[in-house]
């Protein structure tokens, strides 16, 4: 019973000191536009670098997508509708969430670990000493980095999915180009490519704060470290897929 | 040459020592009381830094030195008493107020704590580009002159990963001083170094205080390199101030526990054991 207590408790504290969190980083997100070369970096370290995963990862899933959507439309003799199943399904689902699954394992670890490692060597603190504050050096544009990489990203993962899905349907079960694309082209709405942009913002939003929280947090030892970048992944991965049923929900 | 401090050399609990008056003191700790959860870190602490000296904080390991040093930048604030640094009581400042007083400040880390991602040229400048709107080139000249007086202009160049343990830390020294702060604050400094690059720490230190006119406080547990440069001496104990007056009267100090610390004696009120059960008792339970 104490157990459950303390656990729920723990829970409640860290919400609570995640959002305190979140205030006083959006408060230095301002001064951080100032220095707009720092926040290119971060979306260079965040983004670029996250590139091939994603880049990868969206073939794969898009192919997949072709063979999956084929074999199940053509038992209804419809598989002229492919193009579309694939646009919407990675328009709106799996891009945003599969890209901020690959990009928490790929960004958030690394810059939960990079800020840990800070505070473990008191780099953080020295700037503290040297009335320079951390949040708008450091966790700003790191967070900032993150929140404009992630729909990047996302967009990219969804091109390259619809292209595999492309190759699979098209070239291979062959399923004709030109019903592929017109049909495609039909059913996007406006309204879905909306769908997949906020959530691509709101992930990354979720994504980089869990990050940067975890990594500024972290207790400075070598075990507190890799508890923190556990931790980024575990939360971020749950936060992603609960945030996605309630903005799902809220877009029908 | 130094104005002699009004020491005695006295022994916990029954008297702490004040020396040095209300007026030239930069640091003032007052009856300072810390505890970190149920752990009492400091029970009634009280000491002075006086200004243009070098202060050396003296004390085993654990007991609380680099607490104070976070106690005298407010990066926390003390349970009871008062710590005043430069006459303002820092558990009042705010914000705005805790980073106006710590410009005014200079410290050294342990490890350096330079910023890894910046070469050793940006580490020293960061200061001076977060406070000031100086152009470039005034910048550049004012980064090597810093670099320069710690002998390593020829360094600007690389990162701290290229640096040995000695070599950061007078880059971070570099980086203290580039604001001209008025206290220099030093954690340790003489950890894990080579008796060359201990030597270079010793003397800059020394060298810094009477050339820029600061003040130093070195927190240490190296009595011997302490001894050599420090002006007024304080040997923390137990969360208190066990002795406090010129190095050479701490080590003729007539209390023990004083003179097992200055001398690093086996015997003395520090025993070398950990409180434990009997020893014949445990071993032949256990058998």
């Amino acid at each position: 019973m104490a157990g459950r207590d303390s656990f729920l408790l723990n829970g409640v504290r860290r919400v609570g000191a995640t959002a305190l969190f979140f205030g006083r980083l959006l408060m230095q997100c301002a001064p951080a536009l100032a220095r707009p070369r720092l926040i290119v970096s971060q979306v260079f370290n965040s983004g670029a670098r996250s590139l091939i995963i994603i880049m990868l990862s969206g073939l794969f899933v898009g192919m997949v997508l072709g063979l999956q959507g084929y074999d199940l439309l053509q038992r209804f003799g419809s598989e002229d509708v492919l193009g579309s199943a694939a646009a919407l399904g990675l328009l709106r689902e799996l891009g945003p969430v599969i890209t901020a699954l690959l990009f928490a394992g790929r960004a958030g670890t690394s810059l939960t670990s990079e800020i840990g490692l800070m505070r473990a060597t008191d780099q953080l603190t020295a700037m503290e000493i040297m009335a320079a504050d951390p949040l708008r050096y450091v966790a700003a544009p790191r967070f900032l980095g993150g929140v404009i990489a992630m729909p990047l990203l996302a967009a990219i993962f969804g091109v390259i999915g619809l292209y595999g899905a492309q190759l699979i349907g098209v070239q291979m079960m062959g399923v004709d180009a030109g019903v592929f694309w017109s049909q495609t082209q039909d059913s996007v709405r406006l309204r879905d490519v909306n769908e997949g942009v906020v959530k691509s913002l709101v992930f990354g939003t979720a994504c980089s704060l869990v990050a940067v929280y975890e990594g500024y947090n972290a207790e400075p030892t070598a075990a507190g470290v890799g508890l923190a970048t556990t931790r980024t992944v575990v939360t971020s991965s749950v936060l992603i897929l609960l945030l996605d049923y309630v903005l799902t929900a809220s877009f029908l | 040459m130094q104005g002699r401090l009004s020491t005695r050399v006295s022994v916990p609990p029954t008297q702490n020592p004040r020396p040095g008056t209300a007026t030239d003191a930069v640091v003032d700790v007052r009856d300072v009381h810390y505890a970190v959860g149920a752990r009492p870190i400091f029970a009634g602490l009280d000491l002075r830094v006086r200004r243009g000296r070098i202060t050396a904080i003296m004390g085993p390991s654990g007991t609380g030195k680099t607490t104070l040093l976070r106690l005298i930048t407010g990066q926390i604030s003390a349970d009871r008493g008062q710590v005043l640094t430069f006459g303002q009581d820092v558990a009042q400042l705010r914000g705005r107020e805790i980073y106006a007083l710590r410009q005014r400040l200079g410290m050294l880390f342990q490890n350096g704590a330079l910023l890894t991602d910046l070469d050793v040229f940006e580490n020293v400048a960061f200061p001076v580009r977060e406070h000031t709107d100086l152009p470039e080139p005034l910048i550049r000249k004012l980064v090597l002159t810093k670099l320069q007086a710690v002998g390593l202009r020829g360094a600007a160049e690389l990162m701290p990963a290229e640096l040995s343990g000695g070599m950061a830390r007078r880059v971070a020294l570099a980086r203290a001083i580039v604001m001209d702060p008025e206290v220099l604050i030093y954690d340790e400094p003489f950890v894990g170094l080579d008796p060359i690059s201990l030597g270079f720490i010793q003397r800059l230190i020394k060298q810094m205080n009477q050339a820029l006119g600061l003040t130093s406080i070195v927190v240490s547990h190296d009595v011997g390199e302490l001894s050599a440069i420090a002006d007024d001496s304080y040997l923390l104990s137990a969360g208190r101030v066990a002795a406090a007056g010129a190095p050479a009267e701490l080590r003729d100090s007539t209390s023990a526990a004083v003179r097992q610390f200055m001398t690093g004696g086996a015997e003395g009120p520090v025993a070398f054991h950990y409180p434990a059960p009997e020893y014949l008792a445990q071993l032949l339970a256990d058998a």
